[in-house]
Formats: structure tokens, sequence, C-alpha cells
């Protein structure tokens, strides 16, 4: 199996590469690329994405091809692919942050800042935070409800269909914590920093 | 809900521990990957190395450091000392580290600040302010370990961290740094009264209660220690159960 972690500049990506080289060992192959053609044929993508929703769309589109790739991979192949952080809010139709910034278009919806209730809560929302499955989903096979997830965002993604939702975390107001619809699957928390609970998460995937 | 976090910090000169662990099944109590392995096997939230090596010539261990770290330890990763220029966070974060922790060089121009959270993100940018108590409810930046005095308010330096983009606070009091008598609670919750970014307290913590006296009294989003963990005295679990059961919600 190939699994391709795609790195299209945006940001920081170490940790995504050392979680999924960890659990992959042996069992898949991992590619760290923004080269078309290995996306193109590879099994399994992985989205990353840190900074500003702006900033990575920015950085997606300045790779020629690489939207429609992945476009096509995900939407029209319906093969495997994995959103973490921005890269799931990128799936999208808009996003708010910096400037008004159009999305992916995967699932409806739109991308704004969480309401901290006039800075009764503090942003980022750093750190540990449950997860409220919301519906039975394949990246949380054999994990329990009310785990243990690493955050770190100041906007959420706002899906129009809530049947896409799978989990939810609760802080100023309920956030969606991740999406799966069919082959498309998202995380707002970085499972790669979530310790053993967060490798289970990448193992499930990689076992779809 | 979220939690409160524990954040043990290495302080690591020349490639090795300064104050290493007691624990038993340490092979070498100078090694900062096999401590750091040992404190996020033992529930720690974060990770954070602080590097107080003098010469600039010693960068590269710090780096190939935090790179053996960050393939063992998938908890989030902190990575402080000698952060200067754009390279510096650049070669930090390409060896794993998650997040960087400016202090000096931000004092000198909050514009690298500035610069550093648009390029990298918020989420990676800490400012660690080291600040003195002046007078009764006035406290002032320091630099160099608390031996340079700025005069600079710590207050509207917070503030400003925040209006350029830093994602969290890391506040040492220099007044108990050291002394294991307590945060400095005033000087925790002056900060996080006036700043919207989580604020993570540090220096002078002797006891689990000061913990507590941190997150409760200052209102701190997360407590970092050295000492109380270093030398066995507690272990990460003993602090997250005491503060389990004095109803401060953590990650058990």
């Amino acid at each position: 199996m190939n699994v391709t972690i795609v790195d299209y500049q945006s940001g920081n990506i170490s940790s995504v590469i050392n979680s999924f080289t960890e659990v992959a060992k042996g069992k898949a192959n991992l590619e760290v690329t923004s080269d078309i053609k290995k996306i193109k044929f590879s099994d399994k993508i992985i989205l990353p994405g840190q900074g500003s929703f702006k900033s990575c769309v920015d950085s997606l589109n300045q790779i020629k091809g690489l939207v429609d790739t992945l476009q096509e991979f995900a939407m029209t192949n319906k093969k495997p692919l994995l959103g973490i952080c921005v890269g799931l809010q990128m799936f999208a139709d808009i996003g708010y942050e910096e400037a008004e910034t159009k999305g992916l278009g995967w699932i409806s919806g739109k991308v704004s800042k969480i309401d901290n209730q006039k800075g009764k809560f503090k942003l980022p929302h750093i750190g540990w935070n449950e997860i409220e499955i919301q519906k039975e989903s394949k990246i949380f096979k054999d994990i329990k409800n009310k785990s243990h997830m690493y955050f770190v965002h100041s906007y959420e993604f706002i899906p129009e269909d809530k049947s896409v939702i799978s989990a939810i975390t609760t802080y100023s107001s309920k956030i969606v914590c991740s999406v799966e619809r069919d082959n498309l699957f998202g995380t707002q928390f970085h499972p790669e920093k979530s310790d053993k609970i967060g490798l289970k998460v990448i193992e499930n995937f990689l076992k779809l | 809900m979220l939690k409160n976090r524990i954040i043990p910090c290495l302080d690591v000169k020349d490639g090795r521990v300064v104050k290493g662990i007691n624990f038993v099944e340490l092979k070498d109590a100078g090694d900062p990957v096999e401590q750091a392995k040992i404190y996020s096997d033992g529930g720690a939230d974060e990770i954070c190395f602080l590097d107080i090596t003098a010469s600039n010539e010693n960068r590269e261990t710090i780096i190939d450091i935090v790179r053996k770290t960050a393939k063992e330890c998938f908890v989030p990763l902190t990575v402080g000392g000698g952060v200067r220029t754009i390279q510096n966070i650049t070669d930090l974060l390409l060896a794993g580290a998650d997040k960087v922790s400016i202090n000096t060089a931000a004092v000198k121009n909050v514009d690298f600040v500035k610069e550093a959270s648009k390029k990298f993100g918020s989420q990676c940018i800490v400012v660690a302010i080291d600040a003195k108590k002046v007078s009764d409810n006035k406290w002032e930046v320091f630099t160099h370990g608390g031996r340079n005095k700025t005069g600079i308010d710590a207050v509207e330096f917070a503030q400003k961290v925040e209006e350029n983009g830093a994602g969290e606070i890391l506040l040492t009091s220099m007044d108990k740094d050291g002394t294991k008598s307590g945060y400095d609670v005033d000087l925790l919750k002056t900060i996080t009264n006036n700043t919207n970014i989580p604020v993570i307290a540090s220096g002078g913590v002797g006891t689990l209660d000061h913990l507590y006296d941190g997150i409760v009294k200052g209102g701190a989003s997360a407590v970092l220690a050295a000492s109380i963990f270093h030398y066995g005295e507690y272990k990460i679990k003993d602090a997250k159960e005491y503060l389990n059961s004095k109803n401060v919600s953590v990650r058990l």
C-alpha cells in the first residue's frame, strides 16, 4: 500500500511524518511529496495543514495541478483521504481566516473563528480535550468515547450537513472535531500529537 | 472540556540534561531523549526543552536531540533557548519541534514575533516572558536569566506579543524561579486577566499544591515544572491524580 503525505509547504509537517512513519513501519510505503504523479498512484492521502486557512489554500494552489489531482483522487476516484487541522478545514467551501478564501468545496460549509464569548475563553483552543463521538467512524475503531486528543486552533469547520460530523468537542461551544463522509476523513485535532490514542487513529486510517 | 496541561521542562546544556531525574529505570541520567520518553510515557501533556548552551556553535546538538525525541514522543514538543532567527525556528521545526519559545529576541524586537507567527502560524510561537516584581502589582521584563533589566512593563509586553501573533505565553517569575516556594500567583493572575491567549505558569514549583495554585488561583492554562519531576519527588501521574482529586480537570 502506498500512502502519501502531501507536502505543499504548509508549514511544519515533521510531526505528521514522524507519527505516520512510526505506525506505517512494515505495513505501508510512506511518501512525503507534492509530486502529482506519485499522488495519483497513491492508495491513501494525508493532507496536513498548519498556519492560516488562506496560507494553506494559497500554498495548494501554487503547485500546478495539485488541487485537480486531489479532487480527482478524493471526489472522482473516491480513495481515502485524511485531512488534519487546516487540512480538514480546507474541505469547506469558504474560510474567513485572514481574508475570505475559497476552499476545496468537498464538504459544504464554512470555517469561521471560534466564538470565545467575548474573551471568556482563551484562543487558540490549545491542549487536550475530549472527543464526543457522534456516529460510528472507521478511524475511531477501538477508540473510546471521551478519549483525549490534542487541539490547537482558533477557527472551526461548520459543515452544512451535520450528518458528516463524527465527533465534537466542547470548548466555548460545541466544536466539530472530526468528519467522515464515505472516503473523506478529517480531524480538527492532531492525531500525530495525541499520544498512543492518536497513533491508533492513524493506524485505523492506514488499515482502511 | 479542555484539560489543564502539565508540562515537564528539561534543561539541556551541551546535549546533556542539567538536572537529571533519579529514576532507577534510567540508563543514562543525562540523556534528554530518554528522559523525555519517560515523561511522555508517564502522561506528560507536552514536553519542553530549554537549551541553556552558552555557545552558538553547539546549536546542532539541540537539533539532534529534538530530532531523536520527536521520533519517540508523540506529544507536543516545545523548544526554547537561543531562538533568535527565522532560520533557528525553521531548523527546530524541521527537526520535529511543534513549538518554539522565543525570549530575548522577542524583547529586543517584537516584530520578530510577528514575522515568525506569520510564517509558521501562531500555534507554534510561544513567547517566554521572564518577569520580576518591581513594586506593588508591577512587574518588569528581564532577559538573560534575570540579569538584564529592560524597563519594559510585563503586562504591556504580554499584550504586545499577543497582538503580534504569539500563540501562548510562557511566564516565569524570576523572583520565584528556583525557590520552590510556589508560583508568583499575583503576577500570573495579572497577566492571565489582561491577555486572551493561554498562559503557561513557570518558576517556583516545590509542591503539587503549587500546581493547583497556578491553575486555580493564577488562571494558567498549563503549568510547567522542572525540578519536582527531575528529582523524582513526584511523577507526572502523581501531579495529575492530585489535581484531579481537587477537582481540577486533567488528562488522566
